[in-house]
């Protein structure tokens, strides 16, 4: 700072030119992991910020995928250098939420903005997911997503299914993907993305099951894993007979199974609500859905729960940056820059004003099915097993649960062994991340 | 043994070596000691929190049935790439001897490998035998091989080693290519004169004469399949399915970047180090007196 501070003295004298305003600017650093098309918004974001005011400087830094960027984060704290702003993917929120002390509250910092903060603005699905047990909201919920169904229309003709109409229940959809391999119509009937996000945690809520105890972890740390349960073990055991002849096939632990679905080979997909983009880039002739459910099971469909990644704030920075933060976090909030990125990205609006102004634009009568995720969200008020999921150690969990959802998928052992072994070694992590 | 040069002035050479101490002091030694003081800490990924727990993190580690089943996929793994690499590039390096027109072009060939990043190769090798889109994976079905290495330990396995095999092809031609031109050509014409064949000619001439070169080529592999194939295995199978292909290296970066435990991750690491240190000292002390240098 002082050879900054120097050069631009020297400069100053020089050209006689050079404003004041140069050494009033607060810079205010914001990692992200955004890529592609989603990272440009962030630019945008950034540049109109940075252009509607001459205060403070948002100065966005790509850092790689979302796990990266994390770490990224982690490893600056730990040297003193963290940035601002960094942005936090949905499963990384209880490594952050256990970080007392490094990290501040968003609603502490938007108060210092000036402005009142109101959080019943905000979508309430996502905040609870984003609060702590006693309400207070501890990140900005930046981009976030719901799974919903997808399907390959030209796939349902071929095979004699009724392409306005996709399967509601898991049993349709077993039965739909089914047909769709005997009939000759795809080579696959089912793929999914992220078996443990959507096929164990949204599962769970959307079924009103238990996952963990401790609702879900969201009321305390010390959770123990219930996902081992008849109703989990029969719905996997249906996918792993499936996965036998190839009606059901296996993609990979993260996003790889939309390759699957995008080049035809499988007819029914299910994928984040955020992965639209890409099937609307491939022009194929695709249809949406309601993420499929139990109807024998109680209550059902209760709610999903958000996937993708906040806006987390150290905890170690001036009034005057948090100022900046806050400032910034206010202009995200605004109704048409929120509906703008909503509509443009596939993610879900922040705030209801956003989700009302969309409405009433005929958004949605013209694009049916970009609804999907936030009704389902926000369909029904959340129950203990349906306001989110959040382990203080998710990432190594949900490798664990993959490495056993790989295992049975192979072959190697049924779906209640699958299910057991992994209730059994996540909690064993768990307990030692806790610190027992 | 050799004759002692003495230097006349007393500080250059400290000078000269400074600029390699100062790197080895920076990038070895204080990572080393870092690595070491974190593998008996037990601390959150913050370092908010961290108690002294002295050893508790190796026994952790060395009791946990993840941590034995790395040590066999590494020891599966870097035997398999070693003999496979080894054996082609020998193969390779003898049929390029007998190349009599533009031999140049051959070699030029062979050493391309060489000069790809690991995790570009293992993209590469992803894409070919990709179960959805790969070209060669529809060969493999074709012939009626049920090719799926998503689920397939086995064939992720046979996947990660050819990749990481392809790689140091080239380096070990190299090095045999050289090898094979320092043998006398004179032994192989006299043995040829008294009617041994190639095969005979090869294995009782020209085999045990690599020795020397094969011996470090062997060191070289394996410390290469330790420690160099991280990039491949990560881009291509990311230690899965299960835990079929994580190797000892990808669990340190599995245990300390993917689920933030920072002390079984540098116990892990410590532990490693202690390997390369008995794998060198192996190979300075003790095997390479006993390869017949000719």
């Amino acid at each position: 700072m002082k050879t900054l501070g120097f050069a631009a003295g020297v400069a100053a004298t020089m050209t006689l030119l050079s404003s004041t305003s140069a050494f009033a600017v607060t810079e205010i650093s914001w990692w992200h992991a955004m890529t592609g098309a989603n990272n440009e918004v962030v630019e945008q974001l950034s540049k109109e910020f940075n252009e509607s005011q001459s205060d403070y400087k948002i100065v966005p830094v790509f850092k790689g995928t979302y796990p990266e960027t994390l770490n990224a984060g982690i490893a600056a704290f730990r040297a003193k250098q963290s940035p601002h702003i960094i942005q936090v993917f949905d499963v990384g929120t209880g490594v952050m939420m256990g970080a007392e002390g490094a990290v501040k509250p968003v609603a502490d910092i938007l108060s210092m903005g000036g402005a009142a903060f109101d959080k019943s603005q905000y979508l309430p699905g996502i905040v609870a997911y984003y609060s702590k047990p006693d309400g207070t909201m501890l990140s900005f919920p930046y981009n976030s997503s719901s799974p919903i169904l997808y399907y390959n229309k030209d796939i349902f003709q071929k095979a004699g299914l009724d392409a306005d109409n996709p399967p509601k229940t898991w049993p349709e959809v077993f039965e739909a993907a089914k047909k769709i391999k005997t009939s000759g119509a795809a080579n696959c009937g089912y793929t999914s993305t992220w078996l443990t996000w959507i096929g164990l945690e949204n599962f769970a809520a959307w079924n009103n099951l238990q996952y963990g105890t401790n609702e879900n972890g969201l009321a305390g740390t010390d959770v123990e894993l219930k996902f081992n349960s008849e109703p989990f073990v029969k719905h996997f055991q249906a996918i792993a007979d499936l996965a036998k002849d190839g009606t059901f096939k296996y993609g990979g632990r993260t996003s790889e199974a939309k390759q699957l679905f995008l080049a035809g080979e499988c007819g029914l997909f299910t994928e984040s609500s955020g992965g639209l983009g890409d099937v609307i880039k491939s022009g194929m002739n695709y249809g949406l859905g309601q993420l499929p459910y139990y109807p024998d099971l109680e209550g059902t469909p209760q709610n999903t729960i958000p996937g993708g990644a906040s806006l987390w704030v150290f905890g170690d920075k001036s009034d005057e940056e948090y100022k900046g933060v806050a400032a910034f976090f206010t202009f995200l909030s605004q109704t048409p820059i929120q509906a703008r990125l909503h509509q443009v990205s596939g993610y879900l609006p922040v705030t209801i004003a956003a989700y009302e102004e969309t409405k009433k634009s005929g958004f949605y009568d013209k694009n049916p099915g970009r609804e999907i995720p936030i009704t389902q969200m926000m369909g029904k008020a959340p129950t203990e097993n349906s306001k989110g999921v959040r382990l203080i150690n998710l990432p190594q969990v949900r490798d664990i649960e993959n490495e056993e959802f790989e295992k049975m998928l192979a072959g190697q052992q049924t779906a209640q062994q699958a299910l057991d072994n992994a209730v059994t070694r996540g909690n064993k992590a768990i307990q030692e991340a806790i610190g027992n | 043994m050799s004759p002692r040069v003495v230097f006349p002035n007393k500080i250059l050479p400290y000078l000269l070596v400074a600029p390699q101490l100062a790197i080895t002091l920076i990038f070895f030694y204080w990572p080393a000691s870092q690595a070491l003081r974190q593998s008996m800490l037990r601390e959150d990924p913050f370092g908010l929190s961290s108690k002294f727990v002295w050893f508790d993190n190796f026994k952790k580690v060395l009791s946990d049935p993840n941590y034995l089943n790395s040590i066999q996929v590494t020891a599966i793994f870097s035997i398999s790439v070693a003999a496979v690499a080894m054996a082609t590039a020998l193969l390779l390096a003898v049929m390029a001897e007998k190349v009599v027109r533009s031999r140049g072009l051959y070699r030029t060939l062979m050493i391309w490998p060489y000069a790809v990043a690991p995790a570009i190769a293992g993209m590469l090798w992803l894409f070919l035998f990709n179960p959805s889109i790969g070209s060669l994976a529809y060969g493999l079905r074709w012939l009626g091989i049920n090719w799926d290495p998503l689920l397939d330990g086995e064939q992720a396995m046979v996947l990660v080693v050819a990749a990481a095999s392809w790689k140091q092809i080239s380096y070990n031609f190299l090095f045999f290519v050289a090898g094979l031109q320092a043998i006398p050509k004179t032994l192989i014409e006299a043995a040829a004169i008294d009617g041994a064949g190639e095969n005979k000619r090869f294995w009782t001439i020209v085999f045990p004469l690599l020795a020397p070169t094969t011996f470090f080529l062997l060191v070289v592999n394996t410390v290469y399949a330790f420690f160099d194939t991280f990039g491949i295995i990560h881009a291509v199978t990311g230690g899965g399915p299960g835990k079929a292909t994580e190797t000892m290296v990808y669990k340190v970066y599995n245990d300390g970047f993917v689920n933030l435990i920072l002390g079984d991750s540098a116990a892990q690491s410590v532990i490693l180090m202690v390997i390369v240190i008995a794998l060198t000292a192996i190979q300075f002390r003790y095997v390479e007196r006993k390869v017949h240098y000719g």
